[in-house]
């Protein structure tokens, strides 16, 4: 069931197969780390193992001595070479931040900081020779929690600031204590995001090349968005704009942790221009886990007012959001993000949200997979549910009493956004419709009935997000330091065929595939006959990349209206030739035709070749088709959907086990269903990891306990079932192509719906809450304190706990973790690796 | 040491320090850049390769054990990469069925299921998805990861999809 058709042309709505595939499954790829260039040396960090210290002593000899070392630098000898890193978003007047140098100098302040660098011949010389560099260090207080680092006399993260709170950010909008003051019921809880690892498959890289090797500087990394790499290094360095190329090759994953500048991005530009040779630097994994941005972690104080009938009258928010050690580009917006979407789908009169920035002696945190909306979405989608128990309706019962019918769009929403267009009906109804919900009800109320030890829950999630970053007046006043365009320019080559270059820069989605087939219904060319070009400044000289589901939805945008100025160039060119008046020449097909006369015609690719050659142009016409547009987006888009999970809990163990689970999205017209349907199940897969399987964790000196993928669960595919998926579509009316972006709507929608299922398994054992990831630990002591506190419907959490009482689960959250982590080194599958 | 190793239908003879891995060895050595690396545990499976015709990390290998043996990599899978028809049909069906998006685990993940399907040619749903336990996917869900193996199966590849095109031609010859 659709809301409105979704217009299928020749190839947009269509599934074409990826044209980026060719490539990829033949391993033909050229990522970062396959680069080598003539003479390049290899950098390996020295990073800090102490979370907080004094760094007293650099010694370097130890390495410079040993074979295939080039070079070898501390912070204090690069000290005047580069600025710190940049933070884009200083997101109040006296927000506070340290100095982000790429090498720490005087201070460390989480394990991972770079202390030094060395580089050799090889990359194993250079590992060789920075296991020789010595570094005296003074230990300082670690600061790892939030709550302790807000605290009256707190320990200080960073000993040049005088608070660990960077920033307190305020959002309000009608009169809260009204809202309060006069409600029936008031449902408080405090929920915890996890600290999470982005975790792309690709590990991070960077090769830097000096003037010399070609005319310019060249930086090739592993990023999202080499557009903001170019524009940052050039002036943190001090190097001219227009010397710095920066290309984003072939890039596996990023989902966040690749939109960002790095301190080895820096350090090896820098290195490259002193050294006068290429540097090479490219992540461990491990390495990876301390040195790439984390996601998540903040703790969210949420309190829901409503009338007695459940209408919803008012919601507050106190967020502590954890920026880790410093700032990265985006770290103290993305909980900003998340600010607009606390109130979800929901109808309400007042809203009062405030967070507190603080730091940590941890990894900084920054974008990561929904960036601030997952943990919105996941907060009032749990205390709708927490409220539906209080007043003892069904839960989507209480969500259909308060969200915006689809008949009020647009919507000024208490959140200040405006949402421009839905139909929460349609999709929880189709997804109402898959689900089989009052089946599963009456199979729940059937095992409930039974007393096993083997509960079924039903998980809700009706979210909505915001996408499309975004239009550059809301970032203005948001105070982030770029603006929200995109670019997209069309080159019509003498053959007929077609480059089209984007500002964007996928690293996955198929942008190649897309744009090619947006291209080819608006240009009438042959989708093969297209190639799209991007993640090279030199190519594609504006852009501001791939992040926040916004490639489609603006990139595409800019796509579509240079493909019209395309084609109003040449139908003058069609009319000039086929003796026309242009007001008389349709386009169609991928043909100028003269109204009146179809058979008198010329193609799109005629034309362009025509125009090519130039000998009979109209009088003073330039001699070329190709078009440009710069496409700001004047709001958001908003994608939303319903999503349904079965869960089944042993509350005898705690085990979770994922049975069914139905999403139904409405991202507007889509372009390939394919691509679409395949961004919704990663998206799904990443939501639920977050909800059920992964967790960073530090101990109380700040160590990471969580350091590898031995140690931090990414599931694998006996981890998940076949997600089963549809879409309803209400088409964005914020953009030409009706498309909202998918890129993030799996992972925003499904942690709350994995949450609540649990929680609705276990429910009659007094549990109303659970600590994410909900590990078998986890759960069971969810019961457990349930239990202790006597708060079950009946006996039987008191029996669940009597099983157990003995049983005692040890307390080390990272036991937990560990406890999860099944993937064994050298499975391959069926077979084992090893002696040959 | 000198590590003397057939790699995709090609002997190659070369000296490797003994710590070398071999993935570092097809990597660095002979430039096979299509076998990537994933992590540093041998947790994720991005450089599995054949070694004499069965899936194995090439991470947990090291160079010199493969000495006098053959290795098949991504490289040597299709019996023509450049064109469609040439490819081998599981590398067809992660095509057809979107079984990737950025790709970085894709070689690892078509060399680990046509081992699979060499065991198992017809495998279940939960087959596959244990079959596949030691390649992690960041991307798809492992959803169409899943589907691509069974319209592989499907397509009658089970019998010996995991040799090698270049062995197949041996085998026939």
């Amino acid at each position: 069931m659709t809301t409105t058709e979704n217009p299928i042309q020749a190839n947009v709505g269509r599934t074409r197969l990826r044209k980026e595939d060719a490539r990829l499954v033949t391993g033909r790829t050229n990522f970062t780390d396959d680069i080598r260039l003539p003479g390049m040396v290899h950098m390996v960090v020295v990073r800090s193992p102490m979370a907080h210290a004094k760094v007293t002593n650099v010694d370097l000899t130890g390495a410079l001595d040993m074979p295939g070392v080039v070079a070898a630098f501390s912070g204090a000898d690069l000290a005047d070479d580069a600025g710190g890193l940049p933070c884009a978003w200083p997101v109040t007047e006296d927000m506070v931040a340290p100095e982000h140098k790429a090498l720490a100098i005087d201070e460390v302040a989480y394990v991972g900081d770079g202390v030094a660098v060395v580089l050799a011949s090889t990359a194993a010389e250079a590992v060789d020779a920075a296991e020789r560099v010595v570094v005296d260090y003074d230990p300082l207080p670690a600061v790892v929690d939030m709550k302790a680092a807000i605290a009256d006399g707190a320990d200080l993260a960073q000993s040049t600031l005088d608070t660990n709170v960077s920033y307190r950010w305020p959002l309000a909008n009608g009169d809260i204590d009204a809202a309060f003051d006069g409600a029936d019921v008031v449902v408080e809880r405090e929920f915890v995001q996890q600290r999470l690892i982005p975790s792309a498959m690709e590990p991070r890289a960077v090769v830097a090349a000096p003037m010399g090797v070609s005319d310019e500087l060249t930086v090739w990394s592993a990023t999202q968005v080499p557009h903001f790499v170019r524009v940052f290094l050039a002036a943190v360095i001090g190097i001219d704009e227009q010397n710095l190329r920066v290309i984003a090759p072939d890039v596996g994953g990023g989902f966040g942790s690749k939109l960002d500048i790095y301190a080895e991005e820096i350090l090896a530009l820098v290195l490259a221009q002193k050294l006068g040779r290429p540097v090479k630097w490219t992540e461990t994994r491990s390495e990876g886990f301390q040195a790439t941005i984390h996601g998540r972690d903040q703790v969210q104080k949420i309190s829901l007012a409503m009338d007695a009938d459940g209408r919803f009258r008012g919601l507050k928010v106190d967020l502590l959001a954890d920026m880790g050690a410093y700032m990265q580009l985006l770290t103290p917006g993305i909980p900003i993000l998340g600010a607009f979407m606390y109130s979800g789908i929901y109808k309400m009169d007042a809203y009062d949200f405030s967070c507190r920035g603080v730091f940590t002696n941890k990894t900084p945190t920054d974008a990561y997979r929904g960036a601030g909306r997952p943990e919105a979405t996941f907060a009032i989608e749990r205390i709708v549910d927490e409220a539906a128990h209080e007043l003892g309706v069904d839960p989507m019962e209480l969500r259909k009493r308060n969200w915006i019918q689809h008949d009020e769009f647009p919507y000024e929403m208490i959140g200040t956004l405006t949402f421009d267009s839905g139909n929460y009906e349609a999709a929880t109804a189709r997804a109402i419709e898959m689900f089989d919900y009052d089946g599963r009800r009456a199979e729940q109320a059937n095992r409930r009935d039974s007393g096993g030890t083997k509960q079924l829950g039903i998980g809700i999630s009706t979210f909505t997000e915001m996408c499309g970053l975004a239009p550059s007046r809301v970032l203005g006043n948001l105070r982030y330091v770029a603006g929200g365009w995109e670019y997209a320019q069309v080159r019509m080559l003498f053959s007929g065929k077609v480059e089209v270059i984007t500002g964007t820069s996928p690293h996955g989605q198929g942008h190649d595939t897309a744009w090619s087939q947006i291209a080819a219904d608006a240009l009438g060319v042959p989708f093969e006959d297209i190639i799209v070009r991007h993640g090279d400044t030199a190519v594609s000289h504006r852009g501001l990349d791939t992040y926040g589901s916004r490639s489609l939805v603006v990139g595409g945008a800019a796509l579509a209206a240079a493909c019209g100025k395309v084609v109003e160039k040449a139908r003058r060119v069609a009319a000039h030739l086929l003796e026309a008046d242009e007001d008389d020449v349709e386009f169609s097909d991928g043909a100028f035709r003269v109204v009146g006369s179809p058979e008198t015609s010329m193609t799109m690719q005629e034309v362009s070749t025509a125009t090519f050659v130039a000998h009979d142009l109209p009088d003073g016409m330039e001699p070329s088709l190709d078009s440009d547009a710069s496409v700001d987006p004047d709001n958001f888009s908003y994608p939303h959907g319903t999503h349904l999970a079965l869960v089944e809990v042993d509350t005898e163990t705690g085990q979770v086990e994922l049975l069914d689970y139905v999403s139904v999205d409405d991202v507007g017209n889509v372009v390939n269903p394919q691509i679409v349907e395949g961004q919704v199940h990663g998206g799904l897969a990443q939501g639920i990891a977050q909800a059920l399987y992964e967790g960073a964790v530090y101990d109380q000196a700040g160590n990471l306990q969580t350091g590898s993928f031995v140690d931090y669960y990414v599931p694998g595919a006996p981890d998940f079932p076949t997600f089963r998926t549809d879409r309803t579509v209400t088409p964005a009316t914020t953009n030409d192509l009706g498309v909202k972006g998918v890129g993030e709507a799996g992972t925003i929608a499904s942690t709350p719906a994995i949450i609540n299922g649990v929680i609705d398994a276990v429910r009659h054992l007094g549990v109303n809450e659970v600590l994410m990831p909900a590990s078998p630990r986890n759960v069971w002591t969810a019961i457990q304190q349930a239990a202790a506190s006597g708060s079950a419907d009946s006996d039987d959490a008191q029996a669940a706990a009597a099983v157990q009482a003995d049983d005692a689960g040890p307390d080390a959250a990272a036991a937990d973790n560990a406890g999860q982590a099944q993937h064994a080194a050298g499975d391959t599958g069926t077979s084992t690796g090893g002696d040959a | 040491m000198q590590v003397n190793v057939t790699v995709d239908g090609t002997a190659h003879s070369n000296e490797a320090e003994p710590r070398q891995l071999l993935v570092q060895h097809l990597r660095e050595t002979l430039g096979l850049t299509g076998v990537n690396v994933g992590c540093d545990t041998s947790n994720c499976g991005a450089c599995t390769v054949h070694l004499d015709g069965r899936s194995v990390k090439s991470c947990t290998v090291l160079a010199v054990q493969a000495d006098g043996h053959e290795v098949t990599t991504i490289h040597g899978l299709a019996t023509d990469e450049t064109t469609e028809d040439g490819w081998h049909p599981l590398q067809t069906a992660f095509h057809e069925e979107h079984g990737l998006q950025c790709g970085y685990c894709t070689p690892g993940m078509i060399m680990a299921a046509a081992d699979l399907l060499a065991e198992n040619p017809d495998p279940s749903e939960e087959e596959i998805r244990d079959g596949l336990e030691g390649n992690l996917c960041r991307c798809t869900g492992y959803v169409n990861i899943v589907r691509a193996v069974q319209a592989a199966a499907a397509a009658g590849n089970g019998d010996g999809s995991s040799v090698s095109a270049h062995q197949a031609e041996e085998v026939s010859a």
